[in-house]
Parts: structure tokens; C-alpha cells; sequence
């Protein structure tokens, strides 16, 4: 099991250093220092192994998150405990910075002694962990406040608290997807998937019982026939994956999608698709060489998607050469720069409808050089934001039971959202 | 106000403040100054000294304050053992505090104090907390447990702590469930042969039971637990599986990736023909591809494992291709990993697309990762013949971008290619040829030399090239130099006309100027072939050369099984058996899969190797340890002669007695040069090459200063060990040796028992001995006619002389073999009895006996005591005459039987012996006497043998 945690500045002074086991010493806060964030090297691997010591890294910012082990631990493990970690940090005190860890250091090792016991991760659900560590001071419990605080989170529902009351009862749904392509220059699709998230924000009185439906094509092929409700069309999900509220053996079971969700907000499903995607935009690239001190770009941009919806924060990079001197830029729409750091022209249309064509064109001066190696020819990649899920998700339903207080299903106010961002949405040239 | 004040504290005088203001009587005050201490120690500072201000703390309402102190305890309670006892008393109280929390904190604490004094006191607090009302105190309790054993594990057993944790598996709470397993599951590693996990089918339901209630990190813990267990039939696997593939959908990774271990573990069982079988694995795919969208450090971790499990099942993901292409800002580690599974998944559907990908990554940045793009086009053009066209036109694109790196990647794997496809692509030469200057590194440079020697005939300019390379001849790498002696021999066997000044440079570059031996000894072959027997050198140096094989560094099948069994572990990161990096007994244990049992009659057998290769055997490619090895084979290949007429003096090897420098020249290079990976294991068609005259015992002069003996015709019944393992299959890429000794009718016979383990074909089997006492050698080379398959075994008989080399051994009869395949060569070392080395002619005269008797001196004479034998004097005597221990005379004084006995061994020594046989007493005395007393021990353990069996 993690045998210590430590956590570095950018200059690898130890911010803070907490030991679990016995076979881990000192040493190896100063052996991680020295082989890993003073290396040379770029770090090859985010596990190392130093004189028979395995250190797990992650960054946030340019602070580092090492956890450190001799023994044949699950690393899947320790990483996801690293992150949950970050979390529960984010959701203490917010950006996980040098000062804020700092400030916050005494909470740190609390949380630490609380969700790691001997290197094994105990409960990380911030809503449990709120309800006995705060950063004001240990308020004294009543004995019913603290067998309660011990049952939730040791019980089967950890992650949410009995007796919560709203006058309001409220939910918001965003269904946030990210978009990913990688076309050839040819307009081929390599690959193209959508990782998509369900977030809930929930503010519901007491234990409520929930149940989430979407347009699951196995879902609505198994009801299908009736021809009731089926307008829209069904998604194929190539997997899913759910918050630990969901009742896991219940949607293998029936493909249902049952939980009680924590209060607040949640990332209640992640789910991935690869099938029928709706790809917003198409790039259209053409690059010419004019002899050897100059390159004329093309970029041809389409909106594949209802008019009467628009597009926002599209932004097109257009990588250059490391050799470019100068460039010059027209476009039709929106406003085109060469950043000569980045090496890149970076074009930017604030919102654009759909079924709609714009287009740039650069030419690009060289210096010359007898450098060799060819120009790697980065592709072109796009950013932006679309109001409308690109897998074709629809939430159907989202139902609310709360058999024990006075509100029904229909007195919850339910919010429902779609944005579709570009993930790494690339186009070779 | 922040906290990061205490950080910056760093005057002098520091710690004396601190005492100051820990000794407050403000609680605010106290409170500041222990946060300063905690700061202090973070950054590394030596704060002990403070220790008995800092536990006068202790003592307090304040929740947070306690914590602090804690936090401080554990860190310098061990350098502090007596003061430590001080907080005894308070973690005593504490555990009997209304407040759940404040229990559980001191529980939890004072197991962290790994201090003896302290541990006593823990026991009575902790057997009240495991039984606690509060879940959250039982589940602290249950971690304590662990900690406790850690410190002192003696003392845990003694509490019955152990029973009290296998009773909190059937907690009600999931919470406590999962931390008992856990807990006991890190005691149950230390302990390999307890049962103190005791999985059953009952406590496994409780387990499965639990899994659906607990948190995340429970989970893992259960399933790990869950990994570890055998079920007893394919129904219960089958069961167990359905009931943990609904974990797959989890969002968190571990619980994912432990899913995936039982899962993969479990099927194993089951039967290939069910369907859920097939459903299973198509379950499986989508949870793995969506590792691959979680954080890169988890990506890294699920594609090393999934690197495993595509070696295991290919069938599970191989329409997933496309999801392993690299992304433009993926970080090295995974764009390193992902190309790697790509190759691995590559096939003929697919393949147009992976060579386009490949293409575009030979033109990225990172050296490395453009390195093994190349490297991967290689591997591509061999693993699919279809595409070897396009794999070759594209490594000429890349040798055109000229970029030094890619260039000499290129033709690294072109060699390879020219290896695979012979007579196919040699039009590509002339371009290679431009690029000779530009490399640098002797694995480039050795290919391109090879790739000249080998096409000499085509290259007009040869002879120049080469000379070129000669010029620094002494600069090279031992790698170059070997491969341009060869090239240029083979190019002189080519064009002996124009060549003849080089071959003379080169051989005395070699034999003369160099300080390598394998050079040297290189040279001298050479010269001698060349010299004596120019078409025999023809025949040897230009022989048809075997098919490589597809070069994919796959895990050999023992290692990958136990991998498999560590799927999300750091060892599935490493690619490494635990023991590898985990010190101590933790770990070490080695597991395996279960081997697939039906509950039906006519299944498979339960062969673990069989398991193994369980998906059908065309399909199976054959293992080739690694790049490294994989180049040395290749580069000394071209000596190999021509299957079995090679031109070596075939039987005796006596007639080479004199030539010493060919001799041990030779043997070493015949030895090298017979590695070659073969095609497709399961093909029996392969064309074998075999060694077969190639290992005659090369007999050194030393062999006629011994006695030759060895008399004919003898009565049977000589006493032969049973079998043991020599080498096992783990130690040797598959290859189990067990073996014994014998002699038969005056033939001392080397029993081997050979068992190809791998998933690939052996051949080429070798067999030399080291130097030994007794001068032991192989008589004739190791028979192994035919190909060994998987799983195959065979046995063989060698025939040994005893003329070979002599050295002493410790112990005496201590043998240290070479076992050579077309893999590897392996080492291993074996005891034999001295008894077969007993000659039949060992029956002295009765005076001679006498007179030896006296003659050797009283120093030399030990006495052994055999314990509990029940033979009489007779049937003793009887038994040794079959291993020839000859008795001489009988004399019986007192009712006790005295035998005279001797001995002779193969080299002359005579031992002589006397044995006294009580009747009624199981023990005997045994007296011996030789001239050579160092063998006493060993012919008294041979008497022993003899005797009992």
C-alpha cells in the first residue's frame, strides 16, 4: 500500500510530507527531489522506480503530488487516489497552489490522516468529509450528530447526508460532451469519438430516490416497438461509466440508471461514442510551397449543423514553421494573428451559425535554412463550443422519488443543458 | 490569518522559543507553537528535541490540537521510545471517549507508534475497538490490526487479533468488511502458506456481497482479494464473473482494472465453446477502451496492462485499433506504450492504416518515439507479408528525409527485412549505400556492413566500402568488428580475385592486433577454413541462412500468466514479477492462472501450458527474448553451416586434441552460431537445422592421464536417483530440464527429460559441461532429432566419458552444464552420484586389499555412521555389488558382521571400505580409506543411497 505522501513546490521544497509506513524514510522525499523534479531529463514515465523505491507523480500547476511505496501496490489505484485527492483539496481551499498549501497545511494533514489509514484510501467523498473536518475548527457535536457523521461515512450511502431540507426543490443536468477528430487532409475520418459527462447539481430534500433516462439506443430498442415517445433518434454508447451512487449491478441488470445522488454537484456518468457522430466543423486545408522561402495556406472552415443555432469561441491554429519571418493574413470573418511564440496563426470568430463557410489565407515568408529535417507539419487544430450534444444524446427523463417528504416528481424544478466542446479536434495538412 | 506564516520561521534560537510558547498558558498560543513544530518538521527539521513540551499538549478538549500532537507522535515516537510511553495513558482514556471520532483517532494513532513498550499497551484498547458499536471505529480497528502485525507479529497471533479480523468479514457494515479484507490480505501475503484468508464459496458470496455496497476504494480492495482465489469448478467461475462484470462500468480506474484481473483470471476456467464465454470477452473490450480516455498517468498505467492483456487475449481487442493511434499532445510514456499495442494489434485488415500512422509519427519530435515508429514499420513489413512492399517503400521515404536518427533506424530494421524476404528487395541497396557515411552507431553500421557482406556480389564497389570501414577497424565496436571480418570473408568467397589483399588485412586485424577473444577466435577460424579447405569455407560462411521469424518481444508465457494475475499492480506497470523490486518475503510468491477444470467429463486437460496456449497454435507467435539478443543472433547467424553435413569432425573429437587454440576457437563459435529464431511455431514443416555432429567432446591432452576405464557387461540393479528438476522453466524462457544419472552397462547416461513450456518451437538443442572434477563430457552430441513443440517433452539419453577437462568442484561431484537452444543458452549446475562413477572392474585382490589397507595412512580413514537401514549383511552386500561396491571378505566377531569392500573410480582412484552390520541394529559404521580422502563424503552419501533404496 502507499507507503507516503508528499506534496513539492515547482522547486522541489517539500510542502508536505506525510509517512504511512515504516519502510519508507526520509530519503526518499530527498530521492524523488533530486531523480525526478531536478532531473535533467523531460520525465519519461509518472511511475519511477528509485533504488527499489516506486514513486507515483502527478502535477497540478507546478505543484507535485508523489506518492511513494516498496511494496507491489495497485497503481491504478494509488493515481485515481492522487486525483481524489486533488479534489478533495480543489473542493477545500480551491487552485491547489504553493500558498494555498501552505495556508491550508495543518487541514492537509488532516485530511490525510483521515483518508489514508496505514497507505489505505478510506472514504474521499468531500460531502462526508465536510461534515467533521472543516477549516474553522472542530464545532463540538452533539453525541446524535456525531454517530451520525460515523454512519454516513462508514455507511452505504457515504456520500450523502440524512436530513437535508430545501425549501426549493432543484436540478440541473449539463450534458457536457468534448468532441475529438483527427481527419487526414483528404477529409478522411481517422478517428472520431466523443467523450461525453452527465453533471448533476442537485439541491433536493431529504433521501431521494432518482432515475436518469436517455436516449440508449438498446433502451429504446428493448421498448421500441411500442412507437410511443421514440421521436428522436436513439445513440449508440460504446461504454459507460458511472459516479459510485449509481446502482452498478441494477444497470447491468436492466440498463436502468438508479441512485440516490449526493447533495450539490456530482459527475453522475461519463459515456463514449463513436457512431454517427455529428462533427460540427469540417477544416478544409491547403498548403503550397512556393520555392523554398514561402508557403501559401488555405483554411476552409464549414458549419455542419441547424442554422438556427451558433457556434461560439471558434478559434482555428495554423501551425508555421520555426523558420517563418513574416505573414500575412485575410480573412473573411472573425480576426487572424501570427504568434511568433507559439508558432502558430491563430484565428478567432467570436459565434458562427450553421450551414455556414468562412476561409483564411497566409502567406507565410521562410528564412533559409540548411537545417536538414523537414518541417514536421503539426496539424491544425480548432476549438469551440456548440449548443447541442455531437453524439445526439437527449436526456428523456429524470425522475424523483422522495417516498418519506411531500414532494413529488413533479414539484422539482429540472434544468437540462447541452454544450458540445472541441476535445482534440485535428485536421492533418 | 494564514498558516503559511510557520513555514518561514528561521531564526536562531527557534526551538528554545518554541518551548517558551508550548508551555503557555494560552491555549491559543500552544495551539500556533505546535503548528510551528509541525511546519518545522515537514521542510525536514529536526524538532525532537521538543518532545515532552509537544505531549504535554496532549491532554486536551481540542480536537484539532490533538491531531497535531498525533501527527507528531508518530513521527518521532521511535527515536523517543521512553518518553513515548507518556502518551500512553491519554491514547488509553481516548479510547474510551464517548466520541466515535476521538476513539477511532487514538486507535488509529497508537498503531502508527511503532514502539514495543507501547504496543503492549495497544492490545487491550485495540480488542475493545474491534467489537466497538460504531462501524467507524471497527473499521479503524480492523487497519490497526495490520499496523500491529507489521510491528510485531508474534504478538497478533498470541491476541487471536487474526480471528477476531476473519469475523469482521461478516460485519454488517461494507465499510469494515472491506478494511478487514484488506488488512488481511497484507498479513496473509507475509504468512504464503496460511489460510488465513480462508476463501470458500461462503465467504466469497459475503465478499461479492459487500462489493456492491462499499466505497470505491473498498472495492478494490474486495476484488483484489477476490483475484486470489481459485474457484473449484467453471460453474462457480462463471458466477463469480457475472456477478463482478457490472463493476466495469465504475468510474473509477482500479476498480476498472481489478474488475478486469478476476475477470481475465476467472475465464480462464470456463470452458471456450459456452457462450458467455464469448460474451465476457466482448464485454470486455469497452471498459478497456475507456481507460484510455481517464488521465494520462492512469492511460499509462491501463496501457502497460493492456499491453498484457493483448498478449494473453488478442481477441478481445483487435478491431479496437484506431483508439490506440497517438495523439498530437499525448505525453511521451503513453505515445511510447500506445505504438507499441499497435504493433501488437496489427494485422492484415488493418494494416494500411497503421503503416499511414506510423508514417506521420517518423516525422515527430521526440528521437525516441520517431525511433520506434521506424523500428515498428519494420516490425510491421515482417509481421505481415502482405505489407512488406509498402513498409519498405516507406523506410525509403524516411531514409530521403535524411535525418541522421531515422536513417540509421531504417536500416537496422531493413536488414531484417532483407532477413525475412530474402532476393526481394535488394534493389533498395544503392540507396543504403549513400547513406554509409552518415552513421554512427554501431548497430546501424554493423547492419549496413551486413547488409554489404551479404550482397557482395551485387555491389560493385564492395570491396572499396568495406576497406573503408577497415580503415578504423580498432575504434569499432566489438559488434562491427565481428560483422566486417565476416563480410569480408564472405565477399572474399565472393570475388577471391580482387579481394585477397583485405581478407589478409582483416584476418590479422583480427587475430593478431586485437585483444577480444570471440574476434580472435573469429579469425583463426577463418583462417584455418580458409586456408585448409576453401569450398568447406564456402559451405560454412555463404550456408542458406533460416527464416527470422516475426520479431515481437512478447513476455514469455510463465512470466506474462503471473502478470496477468497482477493486472493494475505496480508489477503489471513494470512488466515484472513483484519479486523483482519488492523486498522481503512480501510478494513473492509467485501466481499463476487456474488451470481450466470442467465439471463435465472430456474437457481439456488441466495443463497449465495448455492453457496457456489455449488459443489455437497457428496462432500463437513465437517468442524471441528481445531486441538485443534477438541482433546477435542475426549478426552471427551468417556463420551458421549448412544443417547436418556440417564440415566439423563429426564424432571423436580426440583428433583435435592438439589444435588448442581451434579447439576452444571452435567449440565457443559453433556454439554461438547456432541461434536462430525459426518461423511459426506449431509448423512442423519448419526445416530443423540441428547441431547434431556439431558438439563432439573436444577431449583436452588431460584426458589420457586418467584412466579410461570402463569395463563391459554388468549385473543390473545399480542404484539411480530419481529425477529432479535441474532447470526450471521460469529460469530458462520456457525450457524445463529435469534429469538423472545412470550407468549402464558400464556407460555413464546423462538422463534428460526436456519440456518446452514456451509457445514456441526448441530446436537446436546443445549440451556442454564445465570443467569438473571427474572429467565428466559428453560422449556424442545431445540427440534431440526432431523440433520440441509446446508442450512437448522428450526424453534423451547422453552418453558421457569421462576424459573431458579436469578441475576440482565444491562439492566434489558438482556439475555445471550449458544448455543451448535456438533461444538462449542456459546455465544450470547438478550434483550427480558419485556411484556411476564406480568402474565394474573394481574387485581388488583380497592381499592387494590387505596391503592397501595398510598402506594408506590413518589421517585418511573417516567413519560415517548410516542410520536406520534394515538389511541384513547379505542383502547389503548384494545391493551395493549392483552398484559396483564389491565385497572382498566377511568376517564375523561377536555377532557383528564386518565387510571389506572397495571400489574403483572411472580415474584410477581406488577406495576402500569397511563395513560393520550388527543384527538387530538398524545403524551401521562405515569406515573409509582411499588415497584421495576429499571423495569419502561423497561415497558415503552413495552408500547411503544405495542402501536405502
Amino acid at each position: 500500500m502507499i507507503g507516503g505522501l508528499f506534496i513539492y513546490n515547482h522547486k522541489g521544497e517539500v510542502l508536505i510530507s506525510r509517512v504511512y509506513r515504516d519502510d519508507i524514510g526520509r530519503n526518499a522525499v530527498d530521492a524523488f527531489r533530486v531523480n525526478v523534479i531536478h532531473a535533467r531529463q523531460q520525465v519519461r514515465s509518472p511511475v519511477t522506480n528509485i533504488a527499489r523505491t516506486s514513486f507515483f507523480h502527478v502535477k497540478r500547476s507546478n505543484i507535485w503530488l508523489a506518492a511513494v511505496t516498496k511494496q507491489n501496490v495497485n497503481a491504478a489505484m494509488v493515481f485515481e487516489f492522487l486525483y481524489k485527492m486533488c479534489d478533495v483539496m480543489t473542493a477545500y481551499f480551491g487552485k491547489i497552489s504553493e500558498e494555498n498549501i501552505k495556508n491550508n497545511f495543518v487541514l492537509i494533514y488532516e485530511l490525510l490522516d483521515e483518508i489514508l489509514d496505514f497507505g489505505y484510501p478510506q472514504n474521499s467523498e468531500t460531502g462526508a468529509l465536510k461534515t467533521f473536518i472543516t477549516q474553522t475548527g472542530i464545532k463540538s457535536q452533539s453525541k446524535e450528530e456525531q454517530s451520525q457523521i460515523t454512519s454516513q461515512v462508514t455507511g452505504q450511502i457515504g456520500w450523502r447526508r440524512e436530513g437535508i431540507k430545501y425549501r426549493r426543490n432543484e436540478l440541473f443536468l449539463d450534458v457536457l460532451e468534448s468532441v475529438n477528430l483527427l481527419m487526414s487532409p483528404q477529409g478522411q475520418v481517422l478517428s472520431a469519438h466523443v467523450s461525453g459527462r452527465v453533471v448533476m447539481k442537485s439541491y433536493l430534500s431529504g433521501m431521494p430516490e432518482c432515475k436518469f433516462g436517455m436516449n440508449d439506443k438498446i433502451v429504446i430498442d428493448k421498448q421500441g416497438k411500442g412507437g410511443e415517445g421514440a421521436t428522436g433518434q436513439s445513440i449508440a454508447i460504446d461504454d459507460c461509466t458511472f459516479h459510485q451512487c449509481v446502482r452498478l449491478s441494477k444497470f447491468d441488470a436492466e440498463r436502468s440508471i438508479s441512485f440516490i445522488p449526493p447533495d450539490g454537484e456530482c459527475e453522475l456518468m461519463r459515456y463514449r461514442t463513436t457512431k454517427d457522430i455529428i462533427l460540427p466543423f469540417r477544416v478544409i486545408p491547403l498548403v503550397r510551397e512556393v520555392g523554398r522561402t514561402k508557403l501559401e495556406v488555405k483554411v476552409v472552415i464549414k458549419s455542419n449543423f441547424k442554422p438556427s443555432l451558433l457556434a461560439q469561441k471558434i478559434e482555428v491554429r495554423i501551425p508555421t514553421p520555426l523558420n517563418t519571418s513574416g505573414v500575412q493574413v485575410i480573412c473573411m470573418k472573425g480576426k487572424a494573428k501570427y504568434k511568433a511564440s507559439e508558432n502558430a496563426i491563430v484565428w478567432k470568430i467570436k459565434r458562427m451559425a450553421g450551414m455556414k463557410e468562412s476561409q483564411i489565407s497566409a502567406e507565410i515568408e521562410l528564412l533559409p535554412t540548411n537545417d536538414k529535417k523537414k518541417w514536421a507539419r503539426p496539424p491544425i487544430s480548432m476549438n469551440f463550443e456548440v449548443p447541442f450534444a455531437p453524439s445526439g444524446l437527449k436526456v428523456r427523463y429524470l425522475k424523483v422519488f422522495e417516498p418519506k417528504l411531500n414532494y413529488s416528481d413533479h414539484d422539482v424544478i429540472k434544468w437540462v443543458r447541452y454544450i458540445g466542446r472541441s476535445g482534440i479536434y485535428e485536421t492533418r495538412c | 490569518m494564514t498558516d503559511s506564516k510557520y513555514f518561514t520561521t528561521t531564526k536562531k534560537g527557534e526551538i528554545f522559543e518554541l518551548k517558551a510558547e508550548l508551555n503557555s498558558d494560552k491555549k491559543e498560543k500552544k495551539k500556533e507553537a505546535v503548528k510551528k513544530v509541525i511546519a518545522s518538521m515537514t521542510v525536514g527539521k529536526d524538532v525532537s528535541a521538543l518532545f515532552p513540551d509537544v505531549v504535554n499538549c496532549m491532554q486536551t478538549d481540542n480536537l484539532e490540537l490533538k491531531k497535531l500532537v498525533y501527527l507528531y507522535l508518530m513521527n518521532y515516537a521511535k527515536s523517543q521510545p521512553d518518553m513515548a510511553i507518556m502518551a500512553v495513558n491519554t491514547f488509553v482514556k481516548d479510547c474510551e471517549d464517548p466520541n466515535p471520532l476521538i476513539r477511532a483517532l487514538a486507535v488509529r494513532t497508537m498503531g502508527c507508534i511503532r514502539v514495543d513498550k507501547i504496543t503492549e499497551y495497544l492490545c487491550e484498547p485495540l480488542r475493545k475497538c474491534l467489537k466497538d458499536e460504531d462501524p467507524y471505529v471497527r473499521k479503524t480497528a480492523a487497519v490497526c490490526v495490520a499496523k500491529l502485525h507489521d510491528i510485531n507479529a508474534q504478538l497478533v497471533e498470541d491476541q487471536g487479533f487474526l480471528d477476531t479480523l476473519k469475523d469482521l468479514i461478516s460485519d454488517s457494515n461494507p465499510m469494515v468488511v472491506a478494511n478487514a479484507v484488506a488488512a488481511l490480505s497484507e498479513i496473509a501475503e507475509s504468512h504464503p502458506n496460511s489460510n488465513l484468508l480462508d476463501l470458500n464459496p461462503q465467504s466469497i458470496n459475503k465478499l461479492l456481497t459487500a462489493l456492491n455496497e462499499c466505497t470505491e476504494w473498498g472495492q478494490i480492495f474486495i476484488l483484489d482479494c477476490l483475484a486470489n482465489y481459485t474457484p473449484r469448478d467453471d460453474r462457480e467461475s462463471q458466477s463469480i464473473c457475472e456477478r463482478v462484470t457490472p463493476r466495469l462500468s465504475h468510474a473509477n480506474s482500479a476498480v476498472v482494472l481489478s474488475a478486469v484481473k478476476v475477470l481475465m483470471k476467472f475465464m480462464e476456467m470456463l470452458p471456450k465453446d459456452l457462450d458467455y464465454y464469448g460474451t465476457l470477452l466482448k464485454k470486455l473490450a469497452p471498459p478497456l477502451v475507456t481507460l484510455l480516455s481517464a488521465e494520462p498517468e492512469l492511460q499509462y498505467v491501463a496501457l502497460r496492462n493492456i499491453n498484457l492483456i493483448v498478449q494473453k487475449r488478442p481477441e478481445i481487442l483487435k478491431h479496437e485499433m484506431k483508439v490506440f493511434f497517438v495523439k498530437y499532445n499525448d505525453p511521451i510514456y503513453v505515445k511510447l506504450e500506445k505504438l507499441d499495442i499497435m504493433i501488437r494489434l496489427a494485422s492484415q485488415a488493418n494494416i494500411a492504416q497503421v503503416l499511414a500512422e506510423l508514417k506521420e509519427y517518423a516525422t515527430e519530435v521526440d528521437v525516441d518515439f520517431v525511433r520506434k515508429a521506424v523500428r515498428a514499420i519494420g516490425r510491421c513489413a515482417i509481421k505481415v507479408e502482405q505489407s512488406a512492399e509498402r513498409c519498405v517503400s516507406t523506410l525509403l521515404d524516411l531514409i530521403q528525409t535524411k535525418v541522421n536518427y531515422v536513417v540509421q533506424e531504417a536500416i537496422v530494421v531493413i536488414k531484417d527485412i532483407f532477413r525475412k524476404y530474402p532476393n526481394k528487395y535488394e534493389s533498395v541497396i544503392a540507396t543504403l549505400c549513400e547513406n554509409l557515411d552518415s552513421l554512427d552507431e554501431p548497430e546501424a553500421r554493423a547492419a549496413m556492413i551486413w547488409i554489404v557482406g551479404e550482397y557482395a556480389e551485387r555491389i560493385d564497389n564492395a570491396d572499396e566500402l568495406l576497406e573503408s570501414f577497415l580503415e578504423g577497424f580498432h575504434d569499432e565496436s566489438t559488434q562491427v568488428q565481428l560483422q566486417l571480418l565476416t563480410a569480408i570473408v564472405k565477399l572474399f568467397l565472393k570475388k577471391p580475385t580482387e579481394t585477397q589483399e583485405l581478407v589478409q588485412q582483416v584476418l590479422s586485424l583480427a587475430t593478431q592486433d586485437s585483444d577480444n577473444p570471440d574476434l580472435r577466435d573469429r579469425g583463426y577460424i577463418y583462417w584455418r577454413l580458409l586456408s585448409t579447405d576453401p569450398v568447406a569455407a564456402k559451405e560454412v560462411v555463404l550456408a542458406e541462412k533460416p527464416l527470422i521469424s516475426e520479431e515481437t518481444d512478447l513476455i514469455e508465457p510463465t512470466l506474462l500468466e503471473e502478470l496477468i494475475c497482477h493486472i493494475g499492480t505496480l508489477a503489471s506497470v513494470y512488466h515484472k514479477p513483484p519479486s523483482a523490486f519488492v523486498e522481503g518475503s512480501r510478494g513473492v510468491m509467485h501466481k499463476r492462472l487456474p488451470a481450466r477444470t470442467g465439471s463435465g467429463e472430456g474437457t481439456e486437460c488441466p495443463d497449465v501450458g495448455n492453457a496457456a496456449g489455449g488459443s489455437a497454435p497457428e496462432a500463437a507467435p513465437s517468442i524471441i527474448p528481445s531486441q538485443g539478443d534477438l541482433l546477435g543472433d542475426l549478426l552471427n547467424l551468417d556463420l551458421a553451416p549448412p544443417t547436418t553435413t556440417g564440415p566439423t569432425p563429426s564424432t571423436s573429437g580426440m583428433q583435435m586434441g592438439g589444435m588448442d587454440l581451434l579447439g576452444g576457437g571452435l567449440e565457443s563459435l559453433l556454439f554461438n552460431m547456432v541461434s536462430h529464431p525459426k518461423m511459426g511455431a506449431g509448423f512442423g514443416a519448419a526445416p530443423a537445422v540441428m547441431p547434431a555432429s556439431l558438439n563432439a567432446p573436444v577431449g583436452g591432452g588431460l584426458g589420457d592421464l586418467f584412466d579410461l576405464g570402463g569395463g563391459v557387461g554388468m549385473p543390473m540393479g545399480a542404484y539411480i536417483p530419481p529425477k529432479t528438476v535441474w532447470l526450471p522453466a521460469m529460469k530458462a524462457k520456457g525450457l524445463e530440464i529435469s534429469g538423472t544419472f545412470a550407468r549402464r552397462a558400464g556407460v555413464i547416461q546423462m538422463e534428460l527429460v526436456l519440456t518446452n513450456k514456451a509457445m514456441s518451437v526448441m530446436t537446436d538443442f546443445a549440451i556442454q559441461f564445465n570443467r569438473n572434477s571427474f572429467g565428466l563430457a559428453p560422449a556424442g552430441p545431445l540427440q534431440v532429432l526432431t523440433p520440441l513443440g509446446p508442450n512437448q517433452t522428450i526424453e534423451v539419453s547422453l552418453p558421457l566419458s569421462t576424459v573431458g577437462p579436469v578441475m576440482k568442484m565444491d562439492p566434489l561431484n558438482n556439475l555445471q552444464v550449458a544448455v543451448k537452444n535456438n533461444i538462449d543458452v542456459f546455465y544450470f549446475s547438478c550434483q550427480y552420484p558419485i556411484s556411476m562413477l564406480f568402474v565394474e572392474d573394481g574387485k581388488m585382490e583380497r592381499q592387494v586389499f590387505l596391503a592397501t589397507w595398510k598402506d594408506i595412512p590413518n589421517d585418511n580413514e573417516s567413519q560415517f555412521q548410516i542410520q536406520d537401514c534394515h538389511l541384513n549383511s547379505e542383502a547389503a552386500s548384494n545391493k551395493l555389488q549392483g552398484s559396483n561396491i564389491f565385497t572382498i571378505a566377511k568376517r564375523t566377531v561377536e555377532g557383528q558382521d564386518m565387510l571389506y569392500m572397495s571400489i574403483k573410480l572411472s580415474n584410477g582412484i581406488w577406495v576402500l571400505a569397511e563395513l560393520k552390520v550388527q543384527a538387530g541394529n538398524p545403524n551401521y559404521t562405515i569406515s573409509l580409506k582411499c588415497r584421495a580422502p576429499e571423495v569419502s563424503q561423497c561415497v558415503f552419501q552413495c552408500y547411503e543411497a544405495v542402501l536405502k533404496n
